[in-house]
């Protein structure tokens, strides 16, 4: 008993190491001066800078494009949740199934697709929109689930039976009683979509063009082509985007669970 | 306005974007496989190729191997966290689920500072050790990405099962593994084939890792990505996109069907 | 206002028939019940009336003359109290109580009266404010009553309000809410398979069994003139005695029992309160097992009637098991009822 214990622990701890050493040694290295000479060559927030006037640019599209990405989820899977909440059946699987097909097609795939379609729509091809597409395909699938998800915890029905015995209409319905309260879910899922946006690589390096590269294509790029120290410095700006929101689309997504228990 | 025509409505952004954007693409990637000069015969071609043949083989290997890893090292962990609480667990669970947003990317780096050339396991050992750019990188690669995927979708099961269970159990005389072999394990069946899903899924379409490992070995989304950007052999891409789609895609509907539930990869 | 129902039946999409053809008319500010056992369809009923569910083909439903079978339910102006109350739990209780009167378009200064004026009513004062999920069941249960009520519905519906409390609670508010609809005066229908609560809330109780209306009436009338024998047994618990009725008596096995008047051909029933221990009584019995109820003793017995009888006997002792006693039962308390049930 004592020794199971003891190499569960071992073994969880050793995961923990894999996964955590990496991620310090990329910090310390884009805060050192030199990351050959170690630590001792001080700390600096050079590589930082440097990286701020090579890829800001990068940083501010993807903020936007999740941004978009967001209302745009928001706006066509909250609806679209709704009213396969309301007609649970045979259906509305099918529909959920079919639009979170771009979680089992790897991206690649899925950016092939696109490319062959609208590739040669110059001016869509080479406009943000065309990435954002990607964005949202990719994504969609995790807020129509999140908002499902709580729409199906909540007594849907009888919340608007009772709106409509007192004088709703089924818009006045949506807006009063069922977008609060699938607020929730909402939450969660848009975190998800946001921070799933920031880090979506898969699909943007095929759709980007070289004027509109967003954070995770810059980063492949510099992993190719710059030191380790700037490298390992537009890293840690990427963590630092994206770790808060990770804790946040957690808590958020078990205190939807929770609400609804 | 009625409300079966508002129910419509709302569904009306949702299918003209799938329509646009997913179904007439797919369609497309169908089609343009065929489209090159050998017309359906492409996917005949792949099975005559062996570098296809063995990227194929070769990323539904290493896409096998770093599931069973990541469900042994996962479960165990989900497991000790689930049932013990210590100062410092909900730390090494924030830890665990950390990569959980990296992109592909980002976790090639992250080997590469590991057991790359200026990597970690280099400098702290004699002699030259770089393992980053061997399948072996690629298969630590793709467990960092697993493993946090693996664990949540684990630990939410582990504590949806009845502590009662477990105690029954105990008091009918099993011992500790036994209890876990007969109730916990079983329980947690239809968790682990879902999490085993996702995280070869995700392992088979991976294609950030092995674009920044730069490695040696030839997974399929790489094979992809070169016949479409270097060859521009657009055919042979579309159809090995379509074999990599299929194969996946059938494998989580296959595992679905086995656990019951429902399964989604993502990364 | 009048409610009138014309041969208004469902049968859901997957063939159930939950509603005979049944007609039926609630005068203005009339309390109506209805009552009956799990699936006869009262539910199904009350959302007709609601719009909630369309009624078949044939069926219509008018408000004081005006037709409204086609009426969609946000244009009905009816209020209705669910059974799980289904209070919006992103509005607080002000928030709830004002919704309808928000939908019918009111102006700010208004609702915000009549809000008060509802809260008085259903004495809501203290929790005015809070959310939802911060009140009692019987708290719940009131801001429900004062939700539907605010817009001053043409019809009150109510599917059982009360059957999400506990028992002690919903004997206390029963009066309560039976004071509160009166107060109100508005027309309202009362879903309940309880028969204590039809009693005492309405001025008319319905009976219904799968999907038909057996029997309306005020409750006394139900009770002491049953029309069949599921509305006795319904109302009032009336138990079968078996024997066989000849002009203006009642022969069992041997044991002669007199009726108010003659009912050839028909069979007896009685109620638990009307059979009494007594030594001079006509009819022989064993008895099978007492229980102890604080106010009375309810007594098993067995006689050669069909089923066992229970009789509520009210006393300072009562009889042990195994033991022969005789009963007498009046002849006024001995319901005759049509044979076929
Ligand atoms: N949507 C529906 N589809 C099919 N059958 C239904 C539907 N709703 C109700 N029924 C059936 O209609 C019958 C009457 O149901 P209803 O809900 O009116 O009963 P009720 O008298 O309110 O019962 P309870 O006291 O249990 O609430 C039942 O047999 C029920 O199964
Ligand atoms: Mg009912």
């Amino acid at each position: 008993m004592r020794i199971a214990k003891a190499l569960q622990l071992t073994l969880t701890l050793l995961a923990c190491a894999f996964l955590l050493v990496p991620t310090i040694q990329s910090v310390l290295a884009g805060v050192t001066a030199n990351y050959f000479r170690g630590l001792s060559s001080g700390l600096t927030l050079k590589w930082v800078a440097e990286v701020w006037s090579l890829y800001s640019g990068s940083i501010f599209l993807s903020i936007g494009l999740a941004l978009a990405c967001l209302v745009v989820t928001t706006l066509i899977g909250v609806p679209a949740a709704y009213a396969l909440a309301r007609r649970p059946g045979r259906g509305s699987r099918v529909i959920e199934e079919f639009v979170s097909l771009p979680l089992a097609i790897p991206g690649l795939a899925l950016a092939l697709a696109l490319l062959q379609l609208y590739g040669s729509l110059q001016g869509f091809r080479a406009h943000w929109s065309f990435i954002l597409v990607g964005h949202v395909l990719y994504t969609l699938p995790f807020m129509l689930r999140a908002v499902l998800a709580v729409l199906a915890a909540i007594d849907l029905r009888s919340l608007e039976e009772s709106a409509a015995t007192l004088g709703a209409g089924p818009w006045r319905r949506f807006i009063d009683v069922v977008v609060p309260n699938a607020l929730p879910g909402v939450l969660a899922g848009g975190l998800t979509v946001v921070t799933l946006s920031i880090g979506e690589f898969n699909l943007t390096w095929m759709l980007h063009t070289p004027f509109l590269k967003t954070l995770p294509v810059g980063l492949a790029d510099s992993y190719a082509s710059m030191r380790l120290e700037i490298a390992s410095a537009y890293t840690l700006v990427f963590f630092v985007m994206i770790v808060p929101l990770l804790m946040a689309m957690q808590w958020a997504s078990s205190r939807a669970q929770r609400m609804f228990r | 306005m009625s409300i079966r025509f508002f129910s419509l409505a709302c569904l009306l952004p949702l299918a003209s974007f799938t329509l646009a954007f997913l179904a007439l693409p797919l369609t497309r990637l169908v089609l343009g496989a065929a489209s090159g000069d050998d017309g359906w015969g492409v996917y005949w071609q792949i099975l005559q190729t062996p570098r296809y043949i063995s990227a194929l083989l070769q990323t539904i290997w290493i896409s096998a191997t770093v599931t069973v890893a990541a469900l042994a090292i996962s479960t165990t962990a989900a497991l000790f966290l689930q049932r013990n609480r210590f100062p410092g667990r909900s730390l090494l669970l924030s830890v665990l689920t950390l990569p959980l947003a990296f992109p592909g990317v980002v976790v090639g780096f992250m080997i590469i500072l590991l057991a790359g050339r200026q990597g970690l396991v280099n400098q702290l050992t004699p002699g030259h050790t770089v393992f980053a750019y061997s399948s072996f990188g690629l298969f630590l690669g793709y467990l960092y990405f697993s493993i946090p995927r693996v664990l949540l979708t684990v630990m939410a099961a582990a504590e949806k099962i009845d502590p009662a269970l477990e105690e029954a159990a105990r008091t009918l005389g099993a011992p500790a593994w036994r209890v876990t072999w007969d109730v916990l394990l079983p329980a947690l069946r239809p968790a682990l084939i879902a999490a085993g899903a996702i995280a070869f899924a995700t392992a088979m379409g991976a294609f950030g890792t092995a674009f920044t490992l730069a490695t040696d070995i030839d997974v399929l989304p790489m094979v992809i990505y070169t016949e479409f950007t270097l060859s521009a052999n657009f055919a042979m891409a579309s159809a090995l996109s379509v074999v990599l789609g299929l194969v996946t895609w059938g494998l989580l509907l296959t595992a679905r069907s086995l656990s019951g539930g429902t399964i989604a990869a993502g990364g | 206002m009048t409610l009138t129902l014309s041969k208004v039946a469902k049968t859901f999409p997957d063939g159930t028939r939950a509603l005979n053809p049944t007609s039926l008319e609630i005068a203005e500010g009339e309390i109506l019940s209805l009552l009956g056992p799990s699936g006869c369809g009262k539910t199904t009923l009350l959302r007709i009336i609601a719009g909630l569910e369309s009624a078949d083909a044939g069926g219509t439903l008018s408000f004081n003359g005006e037709d409204v079978t086609r009426l969609p339910v946000e244009r009905r102006k009816i209020g209705m109290v669910f059974q799980n109350y289904a209070l919006f739990p992103n509005m607080s209780v002000r928030g709830n109580i004002g919704y309808g009167l928000k939908m019918a378009g009111l102006p700010r200064a208004a609702i915000a009266a009549r809000v008060a004026e509802v809260v008085a009513l259903c004495r809501l004062e203290p929790y005015a404010d809070r959310a939802i999920t911060a009140l009692s069941g019987g708290q719940r249960q009131r801001v429900a009553l004062a939700r539907a009520v605010a817009p001053r519905p043409r019809v009150l519906l109510l599917d059982e309000p009360l059957s999400a409390l506990d028992a002690a609670l919903r004997t206390d508010l029963r009066d309560e809410l039976a004071e509160l609809l009166r107060a109100v005066g508005t027309t309202a229908v009362f879903v309940t398979h309880d028969q204590d609560e039809a009693m005492a809330i309405a001025d008319r109780v319905a009976v219904m069994s799968m999907g038909n209306m057996l029997q309306i009436g005020a409750p006394e009338a139900l009770y002491r003139r049953p029309a069949d024998a599921f509305v006795a047994r319904f109302v009032g618990n009336a138990m079968p005695l078996g024997g066989r009725i000849e002009g203006d008596r009642l022969l069992i096995d041997g044991a002669v029992l007199p009726l108010a008047q003659p009912a050839h051909g028909t069979t007896a029933w009685v109620r638990g309160e009307d059979i009494a221990l007594d030594d001079a009584g006509p009819l022989p019995a064993t008895v099978d097992a007492v229980t102890f109820l604080g106010t009375h003793y309810r007594i098993k017995l067995t006689t050669t009637g069909p089923a066992p009888l229970f009789s509520l006997h009210h006393g300072h002792s009562a009889p042990r098991p195994g033991d022969t006693v005789r009963l007498s039962i009046p002849p006024h308390a001995i319901l005759t009822l049509p044979a076929a049930a």
